[in-house]
């Protein structure tokens, strides 16, 4: 069948997986039933394990689902540790699913998926080696890719059964009261594993940070964890977030970022107590220092930030621009060691920041959101996830869940290298058109269609150039040539929900 | 046109191209790597096939390494790498350009 962005979705896989394809962006108001993990009681006084070895051991049985958090980023030490006891010991058929993979990660998935340890997975993205391996067919069930709200979603329906969580912790106590805070390889917000900790049947907390008994703030508790283990490196602090955030200099995300301000502030969302979500690239960090400017000009304050955060951004809640920082996950050091000192820079669980199988997610009040694209294509489709070789190397992150906000703004130049970044279809559709309302490149602007309020007020704006979606994707070709279409084989590696657990997309085999 | 001396033009740096022109036995041979392979690989041989036939050329073994050059880059490197192996660096061609 053709779904409702027009990707083929084979029949045999919605019938063998239980999909519908994608329809639409709205959600309603289904009724739910989540689930509710499996608890074995313990009144013990302490529940530290001597080694990763036993705990593997205690909990782990073939076919099981396990699950890690990816807030370390690229300093995880916790993956390839437990990994590589769990590969040794022998198991099989195991579904991995983290809330993200980093590159750290890479090469030992890839050798459990050659050992026949690790047989599915599902995760918001991944890059690299492993995916290289995954797009050439290293894995035979297809991975599932799910955004973070879409993951929440999924582990709440049951869709995702965790049986055993892996999380690494900066700190906890001999009961599992942990947090993300504190510690030398602190990361901020646990946003992602604390729907891990509340929905696995067992809790298997590492730590090389022992704290006394009982250890606030507790983000993660007791009551959830089963066993804790303390190693001796969870991480490298260096490579967890990146240093303090330098202001790019690149003229052209420079011209970009001032445009992107110019659309935000020429909106009609630009008021006070308005809401934003920037990402973490080099336009998007220039973007909140050219609205920091903008907020102090017309004294505009916000009601809250959303998402990843960034020091930027906590720099504006220093200032008393922005009220609230609703924080998933904490990009760099600065924003990483600030949530411990301020009571408004408030953590947030991926359901509570994303989810829309929810009594109400923060992406549901979101006014405005920056976000950044591999692909567009002239019916605003976003890629995230393959490569201009369609290989794929991207996560959908939380695209699909914040371009719900009502000012959905794509930042991308127009081209990377001579690889058009406007294109007449996208290789693949992760983010549906709908969802999207403006695209900025560095030679001026697209405004989505059905979005005849934005053109009104975006067209008196002095020296903000508007073009048809059309006519930006003929200007990158006409500069870098037409590309000969991708070859790809039949056979499906990956599979792409929308954030309400439809199929958006399939991921095939390339051809090389 | 007889290739005399082996010649390169252009570097490895992003969206450049490097080219090296050397004496062939067996028609064009192309050796070629790009970042942009899938999408361009043939575009980047035509493109440069069409300079060395400009310059008479019909036996050449041709070594690319591309960066994501656009045409007019790899033109440019290619009349250069033709101008240099023909040793007629000093009479620039304009009928080529």
């Amino acid at each position: 069948m053709k779904n409702n962005v027009n990707r083929e979705i084979p029949d045999q896989i919605l019938n063998d997986y239980n999909y519908e394809g994608f329809k639409s962006a709205e959600f309603g108001n289904p009724e739910i039933q989540r689930v509710a993990p499996k608890v074995t009681a313990q009144t013990g006084p302490s529940k530290i394990v001597e080694s990763v070895k036993k705990v593997v051991a205690d909990t782990l049985e073939d076919g099981m689902t396990i699950s890690f958090h990816h807030h370390f980023r690229e300093g995880d030490y916790v993956f390839n540790m437990v990994m590589r006891e769990i590969i040794d010991a022998g198991y099989k058929n195991l579904t991995l699913a983290p809330s993200s993979l980093t590159n750290v990660m890479n090469d030992i998935v890839v050798e459990a998926i050659e050992k026949g340890t690790v047989t599915n997975i599902t995760s918001s993205g991944m890059r690299g080696s492993l995916g290289d391996a995954v797009s050439h067919g290293a894995l035979e069930n297809p991975v599932i890719f799910r955004s973070h709200g879409n993951r929440a979603r999924a582990i709440e329906s049951g869709e995702i059964k965790i049986d055993v969580a892996f999380l690494g912790v900066p700190n906890a106590d001999e009961m599992g009261n942990a947090n993300g805070m504190n510690g030398d390889t602190a990361f901020g917000s646990l946003g992602y594993a604390l729907i891990d900790a509340q929905y696995a049947d067992k809790l298997v907390l590492l730590t090389d940070n022992l704290m006394p008994y009982p250890n606030t703030p507790a983000s993660i508790k007791q009551t959830q964890v089963d066993y804790v283990v303390k190693v001796d490196e969870v991480g490298n602090p260096d490579k967890i977030g990146s240093g303090a955030t330098r202001f790019t200099k690149d003229p052209k995300e420079l011209q970009i970022a001032q445009m992107v301000n110019d659309v935000i502030v020429n909106s009609p969302y630009f008021k006070q107590g308005f809401s934003f979500q920037t990402g973490s690239g080099g336009a998007a960090l220039a973007v909140t220092r050219f609205l920091r400017k903008a907020m102090i000009e017309n004294q505009i304050k916000a009601s809250f930030a959303l998402g990843g955060i960034t020091k930027p951004t906590v720099d504006l809640l220093n200032e008393g621009l922005v009220e609230r920082i609703m924080d998933v996950q904490d990009f760099d050091k600065g924003a990483a060691s600030s949530m411990k000192n301020s009571p408004n820079q408030q953590e947030i669980d991926a359901s509570w920041y994303a989810d829309p199988a929810n009594k109400g997610a923060m992406v549901d009040k979101l006014d405005v959101a920056i976000l950044s694209a591999l692909e567009i294509d002239t019916n605003f489709n976003v890629n995230v996830m393959s490569g201009s070789d369609g290989v794929i190397r991207g996560a959908i992150g939380g695209h699909q869940d914040a371009a719900t906000a009502n000012l959905t703004i794509i930042s991308a130049p127009l081209v990377r290298g001579r690889i058009a970044t406007i294109v007449p279809e996208v290789t693949t559709v992760i983010t549906p058109g709908e969802s999207i309302d403006v695209v900025v490149t560095e030679l001026g602007i697209a405004i989505n269609p059905k979005r005849k309020d934005l053109i009104d007020s975006l067209s008196k704006v002095p020296g903000l150039p508007i073009f048809s979606i059309e006519e930006l994707q003929q200007k990158a070709e006409k500069m870098v040539g037409a590309a000969k279409p991708l070859e790809f084989t039949d056979r499906v590696v990956a599979l792409a929900e929308y954030r309400d657990g439809s199929l958006i997309d399939v991921i095939k085999q390339v051809k090389d | 046109m007889e290739i005399k001396q082996t010649a390169m033009a252009g570097t490895l740096e992003s969206s450049d191209i490097q080219i090296v022109l050397s004496q062939g036995s067996n028609g064009i041979e192309f050796d070629l790597t790009s970042d942009v392979m899938k999408q361009f690989g043939d575009d980047i041989k035509q493109t440069i096939e069409d300079v060395l036939k400009a310059f008479k050329i019909d036996s050449a073994m041709v070594k690319v390494v591309d960066k994501g050059a656009l045409t007019p880059v790899i033109k440019a490197r290619a009349i250069t790498a033709c101008q240099r192996a023909l040793d007629m660096k000093d009479q620039p061609q304009w009928e080529v350009l």
